[in-house]
């Protein structure tokens, strides 16, 4: 799978306002609200699920990275929103970092294998460092959706 | 390392377990594959056929997008391999992660 097939890009916020964890989170998911990507009226539920999930076991994998996500009946496909912070946020990592670049996706309960597909092709390019970086550098959400596009046509410039 | 009784006491252990959990290797399991094998000493090679990935990162396990059914190539290295080899079995085969598998959704 490739970003363009599940990231709304008009998900995308380059300075994420909250800076707190759960407040990162429900901003992510009013943003795919906002992008009329969520059932109506589901926003709350989505973003406590999120927050629920997270609470079990922390999404944020190291390397300034986190990646909240859950499945849940508010969404028809798998959808994704980035986000990014400068000052960091405490997301309880692995490594115990703060995180700088949230991608938070929600799938559909009934398709494992796509929720699959979609996180393989989050940490296919999150292992390269060069993609973190560029990320973390990105300053608007043009240049994000700029970076996603072309790591999806040229994985190789990775 | 010279090449001697350091190279002889190097174990190599492999073994093929497919994952049967109906979700897959979703981040959670992966987590715990991660954790499994770094308990370990000896290194961890996973493959599926298409991947070779460091069976001690998250990233890369999570890589794998192994879903239910798919049959991964497990390889250790070193002087634990063995040990490691049937860990990770167990926590794939027989506990699958403390998830249901297919079947057991069709009971519910």
């Amino acid at each position: 799978m490739k970003f363009v097939d599940f990231v709304c890009f008009e998900a995308i916020i380059p300075e994420l306002r909250a800076k707190d964890r759960d407040g990162v989170i429900a901003e992510l998911v009013s943003a795919l609200d906002k992008a009329k990507r969520l059932k109506r009226g589901k926003c709350d539920e989505i973003t406590n699920a999120v927050l629920k999930r997270e609470n079990e076991a922390s999404t944020g994998i190291g390397k300034g990275v986190a990646l909240p996500h859950v499945k849940h009946h508010g969404v028809k496909d798998v959808v994704a929103a980035v986000g990014k912070s400068s000052v960091g946020i405490d997301f309880s990592a692995l490594d115990k970092q703060p995180v700088y670049s949230v991608i938070l996706l929600v799938s559909p309960v009934d398709n494992p294998d796509r929720h699959l597909q979609a996180m393989e092709s989050i940490f296919r390019h999150l292992q390269h460092e060069k993609f973190r970086k560029f990320l973390r550098q990105s300053s608007t959400a043009a240049q994000i959706e700029d970076l996603l596009r072309e790591v999806d046509e040229n994985p190789s410039l990775l | 390392m010279a090449a001697g009784e350091g190279a002889l006491s190097r174990t190599v252990c492999e073994t093929t377990v497919q994952i049967r959990n109906a979700d897959g290797l979703h981040m959670r399991p992966a987590m715990q594959f991660v954790d499994t094998a770094n308990q370990f000493e000896c290194d961890i090679i996973v493959s599926n056929g298409e991947n070779r990935v460091d069976g001690k990162s998250i990233m890369q396990i999570s890589m794998l997008a192994a879903t239910c059914g798919t049959r991964l190539k497990i390889k250790a290295e070193g002087q634990d391999a063995e040990k490691a080899i049937n860990a990770l079995q167990e926590l794939v085969e027989q506990k699958h992660f403390d998830e249901p598998t297919p079947g057991d959704q069709k009971k519910l």
